[in-house]
């Protein structure tokens, strides 16, 4: 189970080699990438900053990752979520699940995403033609977190 | 006499302001000291009793949470000398 907050870009494909090389029990990968988007909440986003807060994001992550551990038979999990300056079309994030299969390797890596949207402190500032502005929070992430407390 | 040293005694916590709440206190941390046995609750009355931005920023029914030591925490937690105590707003990352 690996979490890495970094201000460098990442190369999706040689994190899931590594977090599956030489696994011969894995077969299932599921994984998943946030991106910049040019527009929010009806804005053009020239440029964007992610803050966070350090020590409480890793143990905030770490915490999301073991819970997934407990609700999904997977195997390994990876997380790598940038901060720092970013421009539309960069990567945010990865996530990314390793099973025996499909199921849960699914489920797992949206679990994972669906908490950190909600649970993990990270900050977005995006800047627009009227100015730097915080992204607000959107109830359908709340929505998407509060589903997983009623499933088993 | 036992315990008699025990009383009185305050607890200095350091207080760290995120993303839009660092803007609006105009800074990231603050050294505090509380009354011994202060809680979270107690606290967030103490800094808003302090006027603007405080009492706006941290009025009873807005957006924002508590971390003691880097883990959420309620407004019933009590306080300890030398805790880190964050207020955070709605997270928005991924």
């Amino acid at each position: 189970m690996t979490v890495r907050i970094t201000t460098e870009d990442f190369d999706a494909g040689r994190e899931i080699a590594a977090l599956r090389a030489n696994d011969r029990r894995v077969g299932a990968v599921a994984s998943f990438i946030g991106t910049v988007r040019d527009v929010n909440e009806g804005e053009s986003v020239s440029a964007m900053t992610l803050e966070h807060y350090p020590g409480m994001t890793e143990k905030a992550l770490h915490a999301i990752v073991e819970e997934a551990r407990t609700r999904f038979d997977i195997l390994d999990a990876l997380v790598v979520h940038r901060v720092g300056h970013l421009a539309p079309a960069d990567q945010i994030v990865l996530v990314a699940v390793t099973s025996a299969h499909r199921g849960d390797a699914f489920d797992a890596c949206r679990f994972i995403m669906d908490y950190l949207k909600t649970r993990a402190p990270f900050w977005k500032r995006e800047a627009t033609p009227a100015g730097a502005r915080w992204v607000d929070t959107r109830v359908s992430d709340d929505e998407a977190a509060a589903r997983w407390e009623s499933e088993p | 006499m036992p315990d008699s040293s025990h009383a009185a005694v305050g607890v200095t916590i350091d207080l760290v302001y995120l993303a839009r709440l660092r803007e609006a206190f105009g800074r990231g941390s603050e050294r505090v000291t509380l009354a011994a046995g202060s809680s979270v609750g107690a606290l967030l009355e103490e800094l808003r009793a302090r006027g603007e931005p405080w009492s706006r920023e941290l009025a009873p029914g807005r957006a924002f949470r508590v971390a003691v030591n880097h883990d959420i925490a309620g407004l019933d937690a009590t306080l300890g000398d030398g805790d880190e105590v964050a207020l955070l707003p709605p997270v928005t990352g991924g």
